[in-house]
């Protein structure tokens, strides 16, 4: 097995010959310097002491009570990091789903006919809600989905509750959001979202419906039903209008049923781009509108002249953040040749601290994958990097948990364009490093792909920032840090990466009819 | 009526700035029920549909790169052209309206001039985000715009069509009136003679059914702007463009609409931008 030590000249994988196909790289001694994987660096447990009630079983959302699905058929969500079964949540078939979508007519012209002012005001009501029962909820998201405690605590549940604030102040303000129209709601949105984050994709997706004064039927993820059902709870308690929000549980059939139901008069997906390009094909002889925000292989760009410790923690943030698990991930990484084996060699001692395992400590960095066939999807990636010839560095040695699924964060060198891993959204804490030696090249490969959500940039050039910001295909660009999110900043892809944006203004717009 | 023989025109296509013939070599008689055949126009075939976007591939970034202010001028330009082709462009509309159709024209033209550089202001802007980040949203154009241009209004129809994304830096590919092409082929001499890059605008004549679907499936294009389009059409344009997840933008408008003063409102411009925020720290 070939080891790189510091001493080793770095190749790129561009000029010089390939590595071996199996070349893998671990941790091992490195006497010259400090040796961060060694456990000196370990910390003493510190698991988050909060237990959230969770029930044995829960029953959808609809009309404001919480029913069985037709037929009583339910399915296990399970705890990613443990394997274990936390409760059984109600499977929705097409009938729960016309229940659902007939509840949401039926609130929709009182709904919308309501001042905007009261409109907005429950919608702040559902805000404070989150925010007074944030620790609960941030507990249940990192148990349900596997995401480390400080993550669900300090960005996903305060993130949720601010989409909420922020939307119920536009509730009566639209007609200033768009100027000489006469804004209206589009009607009934169905709404699908992804497990990879619950509860922040429910508020993204809820709030700005509600405040342009449409209903909604929403359907979280099968893995991660359990937040979206606490949201449920909360509409409930601020004594939000019955019907306004229905939530169904389920997997992909629920999902198809509300795509396909004729009462549905807007879609909004958030998810793969291969179920985006279904729907939008399903869609497409109906009155139905559409957004979609689909997957990504976003490039995070390093330039000599970045500053390079804060650009390598941008790196981190951009790929290992919530595991991988995100769709603007950075996991096409641009270092300018000159940079390579110091930008390399900084990313391997910081993938060397960052602590892998129990999602309610509060110490972890990277937590649980949400799902087996997550795991197996990455694992796939993985070998077939390997396959393909790329050098892939696991220098991360923290222990793992015996159950639950688990997948170190790594990242591969030698990494040529046309190999799947630098093509292929791998949804995991894995990040595939290429280098460029001019900014037009940077640009030309980072601009080739079929995706076009998000892009980084590090440099210390302002003038160069902003050109190569301009220039690139994506409709986030985070210059100089990565993976930020804020309810007044607009989301959302170029290209195959969908269409639509979440946040801000431009986010409202697909909730209306001018 | 005079004995002389009148020499019938066939208007070529108009792709990449030249007038090429269609390839496929087919030709439509346009005719009219007082004069017989006025002229011949080319039947555009499938391979004609994929030059032109390639014309307008390689025309966008450049139009894309110029500033707001000289699409604006170049677009104002435009203007002046049709203007000074008035009485050629009432005499082919030959409609009851053909006055007001031209006015109406010239005025869109000159309204589009002036959003280039005023959208990016009125949708774009900058994001208070709880940090401390600058951050801003700005338009740009999605890329290349298949615009399919209503039968009616042969010449308010077609440019109302193409002029949102030109606007915005997009370039375009449009299929004319099937039913009066001519004066979109005067249009395509106008703008020849213009500064409009070539490229920027290229323009077909042929059948929306034979083509709407390679138009759909085509990956090249990356969003569609069709008027004039039955239930059938529109839903084969919306199922093709899943395939790279096109923008569809079908407009059901109709009749004297097509004069109302909000076809050229920002929220037509709109599906054919992509909206880019960035994010940059704010710190000492």
């Amino acid at each position: 097995m070939k080891r790189l030590v510091p001493a080793e000249p770095y190749n790129g994988g561009v000029t010089s010959a390939p590595p071996s196909p199996t070349t893998v790289i671990r941790p091992g001694p490195s006497p010259a310097r400090l040796d961060f994987a060694s456990g000196i660096f370990d910390y003493a447990p510190a698991p988050e002491s909060v237990r959230p009630e969770i029930a044995g079983s829960y029953g959808l959302f609809i009309g404001g009570t919480s029913v069985d699905a037709q037929g009583g058929k339910r399915f296990a969500t399970t705890n990613p990091a443990t394997g274990e079964t936390i409760s059984e949540v109600a499977e929705a078939s097409a009938a729960d789903v016309d229940r659902a979508v007939a509840a949401a007519r039926a609130a929709l012209p009182a709904w919308s006919a309501l001042p905007g002012i009261e409109r907005g005001k429950y919608l702040y009501r559902i805000a404070r809600r989150l925010q007074e029962r944030a620790r609960e909820i941030a507990v249940l998201e990192t148990i349900d989905g596997g995401k480390p405690i400080k993550e669900s605590r300090d960005v996903d549940i305060p993130l949720a509750a601010a989409h909420f604030f922020y939307h119920a102040g536009w509730a009566d303000k639209l007609a200033y959001a768009f100027p000489g129209t006469d804004p209206k709601p589009v009607g009934v949105c169905g709404q699908i979202i992804p497990w990879n984050f619950p509860l922040l994709m429910a508020a993204w997706k809820i709030a700005p419906a509600l405040a342009c004064g449409n209903t909604v039927v929403l359907k979280p993820a099968e893995t991660t039903p359990l937040t979206a059902l606490r949201l449920a709870e909360i509409c409930d308690e601020v004594g939000l209008p019955a019907g306004v929000v229905n939530i169904v549980t389920g997997a992909g059939a629920t999902g198809a049923a509300i795509v396909e139901h004729p009462g549905v008069d807007k879609i909004a997906f958030t998810g793969s781009t291969e179920v985006g390009k279904r729907i939008a094909k399903a869609v497409a002889g109906t009155d139905k509108t559409l957004t979609l925000e689909l997957g990504g292989k976003s490039a995070n760009i390093i330039f000599e002249d970045a500053s390079i410790d804060q650009a390598v923690e941008g790196i981190i943030e951009g790929i290992y953040f919530n595991q991988g698990h995100v769709c603007c991930a950075g996991s096409r990484l641009f270092v300018q040749e000159s940079i390579a084996d110091r930008v390399t060699a900084k990313l391997r001692d910081r993938l060397a601290t960052l602590r892998v395992g129990d999602p309610l400590d509060k110490n972890t960095d990277v937590g649980a994958i949400n799902s087996r066939a997550q795991l197996d999807t990455i694992e796939r990636y993985l070998r077939i990097g390997r396959d393909e010839g790329a050098t892939l560095h696991e220098v991360n040695g923290s222990a793992l948990p015996d159950a639950g699924n688990w997948c170190r964060p790594c990242f591969f060198t030698g990494v040529q364009p046309s190999h799947a891993i630098a093509r292929e959204e791998i949804f995991g804490p894995v990040l595939a490093v290429m280098t460029f030696r001019t900014p037009a090249e940077a640009i030309e490969r980072a601009n080739n792909t079929p995706y076009g959500l998000a892009a980084g940039v590090w440099t210390d050039k302002g003038s160069k920032i902003f050109e190569v910001a301009s220039k690139l295909d994506a409709g986030v660009v985070w210059l100089n840090t990565y993976n930020k999110f804020d309810p007044t900043s607009p989301f959302g892809g170029f290209k195959e990466s969908g269409f639509g944006r979440e946040g801000g203004r431009h986010g409202l717009r697909p909730y209306v009819r001018l | 009526m005079s004995d002389r023989l009148g020499v019938i025109k066939t208007y070529k296509l108009f792709i990449g700035g030249k007038f090429p013939r269609t390839e496929s070599g087919r030709s439509t008689r346009v005719t009219d029920p007082q004069r017989g055949v006025v002229a011949h126009v080319c039947h555009a075939s499938r391979k004609d549909v994929r030059d032109a976007v390639e014309a307008a591939r390689k025309a966008q970034p450049a139009w894309a790169g110029a500033t707001s202010y000289l699409r604006g001028q170049i677009l104002y330009r435009l203007a002046e052209m049709i203007e000074s082709r008035r009485a050629e462009f009432i005499e082919v509309l030959a409609s009851d309206d053909a006055d007001r159709e031209v006015d109406a024209s010239i005025d869109r033209v000159t309204s589009y001039a002036g959003w280039t550089d005023k959208f990016p202001q009125v949708w774009g802007g900058a994001n208070p985000v709880a940090g401390p980040y600058h951050n801003f949203t700005v338009p740009g154009p999605v890329g290349v715009v298949f615009a399919i241009a209503p039968d009616e209004r042969p010449l308010l129809g077609l440019l109302s069509m193409i002029l949102p994304p030109i606007a915005m830096g997009s370039s375009v590919v449009v299929l004319a009136s099937e039913t009066n092409p001519i004066p979109a082929m005067i249009l395509a001499e106008a703008i020849a003679t213009s500064d409009v890059p070539g490229g920027v605008v290229n323009i077909l004549t042929g059948f929306r059914a034979e083509l709407a679907e390679h138009i759909a499936g085509h990956r090249e294009i990356d969003a569609v702007h069709a008027a004039g389009v039955d239930a059938d059409q529109r839903r084969v344009l919306r199922e093709g463009a899943a395939e790279n997840l096109k923008r569809v933008t079908v407009r059901d408008t109709a009749g004297d609409a097509w004069y109302d003063a909000s076809c050229a409102s920002p929220w037509w411009i709109e599906p054919f931008v992509e909206s880019k925020t960035t994010w940059h720290p704010s710190a000492t």
